[in-house]
């Protein structure tokens, strides 16, 4: 089967998937059939297809399981979001397919993503550039202590979304160029392996803009998300696990240093290590977390079964529950079965990312690939971890599933540059 | 590169790893422990959402309901009280914010239909609505109604009453009371007064010194220890010197020898000092253990609203070995500390022949469709005494309200054992400070022959004595019983 046709053919169930999961939400709610969901269930098939025909003439090669995937996780999505709230389900849809649309435009004009490198310097400002948006005054918003909103007009996006692409970007090309002489430049003291100091200028850059969200955006998370993909790019490109530990230090000992010093940071820490200490108050979104997936047990709650605001109130009983905790939300409804498939798609999607780039024939399309690929794996590991206290919860997105129109779309446009490296890799590898 | 990349995916597969055992811990592994935390508000919450099954009197009476506020998602049900205060003690209350207590508490899991994971599965596939089941008591509202009435007239202080040969609880009072309704409002100002702490269930929780009342447990472990026989007499003088300060009878009455049942009548301090020496501590504390003492009496309310009668020092339960005052411990002096139920426990296990049945206060459990789902089987918890040594101290008791200290106890007609007691407890705080105050007691069954119930009545900080205040409590309620029945 070719490899559009089994795209095709992976996503009726992701359609027929959204149908039930509706059918399931409605039947709670309202405790009837409702034909409804067929018709959302046709308007997502739609929308799929549309875009899959896109694929077909645009990049035929392309990896066939990425796209299936990404429509599980926001037909996943959509039902978990329509079910807190169906309002926000509503944008929620209209995001998809602005993001369908972006992620078609994308491709379109970035055919020829090796344009990408010759801007690499200027992608590398504007992603600044994004990130120091939300303290600009007039247009940042701060949400919970921290800068992570822009508000234009009527248009409010988190500019750290596309931040990250711009990163990844920059630093694939630049690592490409560079990675030889950081190789061969590196020298031994005491014993350690360094990288050269004038090559190293710019990595330097990315560290100081990962100490800079943590001191002015205040974005724990997003500042580990950029880092952690840093290193990964960098171990990489380089080889050299010497590098990514030196990194790890740099990044730790600021971590400590401004943790120590800024409150909101060193907050989030604290709440990490010691929820039961103000369970009303700093603890009581972890904690709240943790006791909705306790209530999930194996099999969950089923579809619209959780309990998210105290009844009969408008207490929050699960904070935040359309975008941080989502996942404790899943896990209160679904178990740990249902929690274990969404963590697994994640992981087939970083198989399929990774595969992407070990099949790209040149540096840079490796390197990018892998760059796209751990950037969103991070950004699932950050959020889950967060929600689940392997690490201290921050305010990021789970790609797809969370409400966000920001993560939707910055995110198409990733899967959109995955998918581009793929087909061009296919056919290289085809020899067409 | 490739050989990094794939180690890079090996590094998620880990990292991915570890977030499915942190989810397994949370969902499954540790789910027990955090459902229980204080902070969890969410399983009572969920709770609230299912109808909570009803709590009954024996006679049908509801005493406790749940009734629905809201639509849909906001759908919830709020407990409501018919009974308002009778029955605050020992039902107790539940609500989402403040909690439960007692009897809503401790059978929480029959009440809101609690099964198995695997059985809620198959519930959730067959499409049932989770449903609390209901449970009935073998409370009698009018005898509950009785007690209250009385003790409220008398002061503050519990009644317990129970039917011997099968341990159920027929009524359980504790003046003051609360109105379990009120519970949502008031709870912080019931929780702050100390003075009368209403949300105390001193049938359960109230430590008395138990006075006369304890020389019954004193003549049992002389009739079975074989230290005394019905006919065994000796002197009692007054002042007896104990432990180097002397014991005195009522009145300073000094008697020649003597038997069980007159010293029994009479409450005669000095005999049962004597007594208590010559039994010794060892079988003493036996006799106590057997009749549930130094342990949890085996009520159904929570562990933690039940509390242990016994001899106490700063709060540390003493046992057989500790340095004891024996002849004050023998009549219910020394650091002696019961509970009501703890008493009543003593006077059912002698009406029934020897034979401590566990004391109960639920009966059956009944499903939405009417099904009896459970039911209270009468289990004996120990024979403190033998068949006869328990005849022989009901006759002494009879001889105690037909001729001696409890006489307001005796209901026309029907034979009564029972035994009186008055403890001194002057300087007591609670009692405001005063020096007249004492803690007053009736302990007793009836009918003497064939006895349908033992009760036991008390009454602090009173300057009147058992027989005038606790006694006709005893009465009253020994009477709407019998009659009802």
């Amino acid at each position: 089967m070719s490899a559009r046709n089994r795209e095709l053919t992976a996503l009726v169930p992701v359609a027929l998937l959204l149908t039930a999961g509706f059918t399931a939400v409605f039947a709670q709610e309202n405790a009837r059939l409702d034909n409804l969901s067929l018709l959302f269930g046709a308007y997502f098939l739609v929308a799929c297809l549309a875009t899959h025909v896109y694929l077909r003439i645009r990049l035929p090669k392309a990896d066939p399981y990425l796209f299936p995937l990404v429509a599980l996780l926001t037909a996943f999505g959509l039902v978990m979001v329509y079910r807190i709230d169906p309002t926000l389900a509503r944008d929620q849809a209209n995001w998809f397919v602005l993001g369908l649309v972006l992620f078609v435009l994308t491709i379109h004009f970035l055919r020829d993503y090796d344009v990408l490198e010759r801007y690499r310097y200027t992608i590398a400002v504007v992603g600044l550039l994004l990130l120091l948006a939300p303290r600009l005054p007039g247009i940042g918003q701060q949400v919970n202590g921290a800068y992570l909103g822009v508000k234009i007009g009527p248009l409010a996006f988190q500019p750290a979304e596309f931040s990250k692409i711009c990163l990844v970007v920059f630093l694939a090309s630049y690592l490409r160029e560079h990675r030889e002489v950081l190789i061969v430049g590196a020298r031994r003291v005491l014993g350690v392996t360094l990288p050269p100091l004038k090559h190293f200028g710019p990595m330097l850059v990315v560290w100081g803009a990962s100490m800079f969200m943590l001191v002015f955006i205040r974005d724990l998370g997003s500042s580990l998300m950029f880092f952690a993909a840093f290193l990964a790019l960098l171990y990489v490109a380089t080889g050299r696990l010497s590098f990514v530990v030196i990194g790890m230090a740099m990044f730790l000992l600021g971590a400590w240093f401004f943790a120590s010093t800024i409150p909101h940071v060193h907050e989030r820490v604290d709440v990490w290590l010691n929820p039961y200490a103000h369970p009303q108050k700093s603890g009581y979104q972890i904690l709240q977390s943790i006791f909705a997936q306790a209530d999930g047990g194996l099999f969950g709650k089923g579809f619209a079964q959780a309990l998210i605001v105290v009844p009969g109130t408008h207490d929050a009983l699960l904070p935040a529950a359309q975008t941080d905790t989502i996942y404790a939300l899943i896990v209160n409804e679904l178990g740990l079965f249902g929690a274990c498939g969404v963590i697994l798609v994640y992981l087939l999607i970083a198989a399929r990312g990774f595969k992407i780039a070990l099949l790209a024939a040149d540096g840079f399309s490796k390197l990018l690939a892998t760059g796209l690929t751990a950037v969103f794996a991070i950004q699932a590991f950050v959020i889950i971890g967060g929600v689940t206290r392997v690490i201290p919860l921050t305010g990021v997105t789970l790609p797809f599933i969370s409400y966000g129109g920001s993560s939707v779309v910055a995110n198409f446009v990733l899967l959109a540059l995955l998918l581009l490296i793929s087909d061009r890799a296919r056919r290289e590898s085809e020899g067409l | 590169m490739n050989r990094q990349i794939v180690k890079l995916f090996g590094l998620f597969v880990v990292l991915f790893a570890v977030l499915v055992g942190f989810t397994s811990y949370w969902a499954v592994f540790d789910a027990k422990a955090l459902k229980e935390k204080d902070a969890n508000k969410r399983p009572l919450l969920e709770q609230q959402q299912i109808r909570r099954g009803r709590i009954v009197a024996d006679d049908g009476t509801v005493i406790a309901r749940s009734v629905p506020k809201g639509h849909g998602a906001s759908l919830r049900y709020v407990r409501r009280y018919p009974e308002g205060s009778l029955f605050g003690h020992p039902i107790g209350y539940s609500f989402v914010r403040q909690g439960d207590s007692e009897f809503e508490q401790f059978h929480n899991d029959e009440l809101v239909g609690n099964e198995s994971e695997f059985g809620s599965i198959l519930d959730e596939l067959r499409g049932r609505e989770q449903e609390g089941d209901d449970v009935v008591t073998n409370l009698d509202p009018a005898a509950q109604a009785a007690a209250l009435e009385d003790l409220r007239e008398a002061g503050f202080g519990a009644v317990v009453a129970i039917e011997p040969s099968t341990g159920r609880v027929r009524a359980m009072a504790s003046n003051p009371p609360y109105d379990p309704n009120r519970i949502p409002y008031d709870l912080t100002e019931l929780n702050e007064n100390e003075l009368e702490t209403p949300l105390v269930n001193r049938a359960t929780q109230g430590q008395y010194p138990p006075g006369s009342t304890f020389k019954v447990v004193t003549a049992a472990a002389g009739l079975e220890s074989g230290t005394i026989t019905p006919e065994t007499a000796f002197a009692a003088p007054s002042p007896l010197e104990v432990e180097g300060t002397p014991l005195e009878n009522d009145f300073n009455t000094s008697y020649p020898p003597i038997s069980l049942d007159y010293a029994l009548t009479n409450s005669v301090n000095t005999w049962f000092g004597q007594l208590g020496q010559k039994v010794g501590q060892d079988r003493l504390f036996e006799t106590m253990e057997k009749f549930g003492f130094n342990s949890r009496p085996p009520i159904d309310l929570p562990e933690d609203q039940v509390y242990e009668s016994g001899v106490y020092s700063e709060e540390q339960l003493l046992n057989r070995n500790d340095p004891v005052d024996l002849a004050r411990v023998a009549i219910g002096q020394e650091r002696l500390s019961v509970t009501p139920l703890q008493m009543a426990m003593v006077a059912a296990a002698v009406a029934n022949g020897g034979k401590l049945m566990k004391p109960q206060i639920w009966s059956r459990v009944v499903d939405p469709d009417g099904r009896v789902v459970k039911k209270m089987d009468p289990s004996q918890y120990s024979q403190p005494v033998s068949e006869e040594t328990a005849a022989e101290l009901t006759t002494a008791m009879e001889g105690v309200v037909s001729e001696g200290t409890g006489t307001n106890a005796a209901i026309e007609g029907v034979p009564v054992a029972g035994k009186t007691g008055t403890a001194e407890t002057p300087y007591n705080e609670s009692c405001g400070g005063g020096t007249e105050e004492n803690q007053a007691w009736f302990m007793g069954f009836a009918p003497a022959g064939e006895p349908k119930i033992a009760i036991v009545a008390t009454v602090e900080c009173t300057t009147q004595f058992g027989n005038d205040v606790a006694a006709p409590i005893f009465r009253d309620v020994a009477e709407t019983i019998l009659n009802g029945g």
